[in-house]
């Protein structure tokens, strides 16, 4: 692990100010995944702020019928939580998808979404990755490529996202609050949130430098069956191959957002036109422009078969 | 035991001296490292300047106050510093989770967790849930059932049981929850979702579920 200095603030302004000071700080959370990457030198921050005491760990009401959750609130803990469990239950069952009891307990709501790929060739430090070293060429393209991304990739990177909760979030149309270093808030919508990777994949968020993030808040719940779905190796503690969220209505009407396909939680809303005519015609319009490798083709036909399981299970 | 002379080492006084050797390998506590100080005050170190931080904490029980290298993780912090070896490293990138204490109540991967974010915090270790002579309900149920082989990984499948009988009665849910707004049960399949980030190479699952299962005081 490279040396870097510590800070500990009490607000969020000062941490943001921090950030925005000191070249090459970063935030840390829960770290689960921070230092992980730090450990390999993959992350090499100067400057560690740690976030863990400005307050953000409640979950509230919002005015608007909604939810604000702080940003440091644990994943174990929203998974947990009596209103979530009841209306936004895609949101709990996609955290308990996720990791394990230990990291679940770390993680935090803002940390989960900012978590990196687990792409094999972004942790080889003896590979090129345009992510980790821009410019040096995507191993992933040519390279065991059967777990990365199918759609909205690019010749320069295959990553996919690997969080299960921004998955959720982005089929509840979840709303990311920010305060920068000047003290400036901003609300961005996730579905701008993350960024697909064209020919810069090491930039991965729309956040600014220093801009810290303060809440994600919920809109007022939706209603119907709360399906997520998650495909993987092993029966638990497993990162997703494909998962698919879904929220369906009594009349066959709904929405679908997809996770282990593409370099953030893929969610076309036109797809979702197609949902009472069944999986194939809400997957061929969701993968329209999908262009897996000759190891990922798979996924495809799972992300249909997965989503006809979905939409039965929501018939009941 | 060895002696050397009139020297007589442990076994682990030999492993805490080879240890100390390495743990200075990793994180060199130089005399020229530099406090960059903890609160306000930030100061970007120079490329490969060590940083030291200080931080207070309880670990079963006891108050410590220590001064570490910033990169030290609490895994660290406990075997290195406070020579509480109990707590294990084994893959030190949180997928085994020989190395889980619990902090304020809750498990966690003390291996992916910095010392220097515990300010206050209340560590209990494998050494603070039970002595040889007054074991823990659970230690004595994994004594009772064999839940283990090599024992590499028994401190964290012990604290992470521990813990994880807390969430249950705190009616957390599970991946395996059948409905979300019901109480969760300990039955067999949720108990093995919810330990699924302690790994047995020796595979005694059958005996750690029976130990963890007795002590729930429900039938497996």
């Amino acid at each position: 692990m490279k040396p870097f200095s510590f800070e500990r603030p009490n607000t969020p302004a000062e941490a943001a100010a921090a950030a925005a000071r000191v070249d090459g700080a970063k935030f840390v959370a829960g770290g689960t995944n921070l230092l992980d990457l730090m450990k390999l030198q993959i992350e090499t921050p100067t400057h560690l702020i740690d976030v863990n005491r400005l307050g953000l760990d409640k979950i509230e009401a919002s005015s608007d019928g909604g939810l604000r959750i702080g940003a440091l609130v644990r994943n174990s803990d929203l998974a947990a939580d009596q209103r979530v469990r009841r209306d936004y239950a895609v949101l709990s069952r996609a955290l308990l998808a996720g990791a394990n009891g230990q990291l679940r307990n770390q993680s935090t709501t803002a940390g989960n979404l900012l978590q990196r790929t687990r792409c094999p060739y972004f942790y080889d430090t003896n590979q090129p990755c345009n992510k980790r070293l821009p410019g040096s060429g995507c191993s992933a393209l040519h390279g065991f490529s059967r777990q990365l991304g199918i759609v909205g990739t690019s010749d320069a990177c295959i990553a996919t996202h690997p969080s299960d909760m921004a998955v959720a979030m982005r089929l509840l149309d979840a709303t990311v609050q920010t305060v920068n270093g000047a003290g400036a808030e901003r609300r961005i919508a996730i579905a701008d949130f993350h960024r697909l990777p064209g020919d810069t994949p090491q930039i991965e968020t729309t956040l600014q430098r220093g801009e810290l993030i303060t809440a994600v808040t919920l809109p007022k719940p939706v209603g119907g069956k709360h399906i997520y779905r998650k495909v993987r190796d092993r029966a638990s503690f497993a990162f997703a191959l494909i998962s698919v969220a879904a929220i369906v209505q009594r009349d066959g009407t709904g929405r679908v957002a997809l996770g282990g396909v593409a370099h953030k939680p893929w969610r076309v809303e036109a797809a979702e036109a197609a949902m009472p005519r069944g999986a194939k015609a809400v997957a061929e319009q969701l993968l329209a422009e999908a262009m897996p490798t000759e190891q990922n083709a798979y996924k495809r036909p799972l992300v249909e078969r997965t989503l006809g399981a979905v939409l039965a299970e929501a018939k009941g | 035991m060895p002696t050397f002379g009139d020297l007589k080492l442990s076994r682990r006084d030999m492993l805490m001296g080879t240890a100390a050797t390495l743990a200075l390998g990793n994180a060199p506590n130089t005399a020229s490292a530099q406090d960059a100080g903890v609160s306000g005050g930030a100061v970007a170190l120079a490329a490969g300047t060590p940083s030291l931080a200080k931080v207070s904490f309880t670990v079963n029980g006891a108050a410590h106050d220590l001064n570490l290298d910033t990169r030290t993780t609490l895994l660290d912090a406990l075997r290195e510093h406070l020579h509480l070896t109990g707590s294990k490293k084994g893959c030190d990138q949180g997928q085994c989770g020989a190395c889980t204490v619990i902090v304020e109540g809750r498990r966690i991967a003390s291996c992916l967790s910095l010392a220097v974010m515990h300010q206050g915090d209340a560590i209990t270790t494998i050494e603070g849930l039970g002595t040889p002579d007054n074991m823990h309900p659970m230690q004595a149920a994994f004594v009772k059932h064999d839940g283990y082989q090599c024992g590499y990984c028994t401190p964290g499948q012990i604290c992470s049981a521990v813990a994880m009988l807390d969430e249950i009665k705190a009616g957390m849910p599970s991946h395996v929850t059948a409905d979300l707004e019901a109480t969760p049960q300990l039955t067999n399949a949720e108990l093995r979702e919810r330990m699924s980030g302690n790994i047995c190479r020796c595979g005694a699952y059958s005996n750690i579920a029976e130990a963890i299962t007795e002590v729930a005081g429900s039938p497996a």
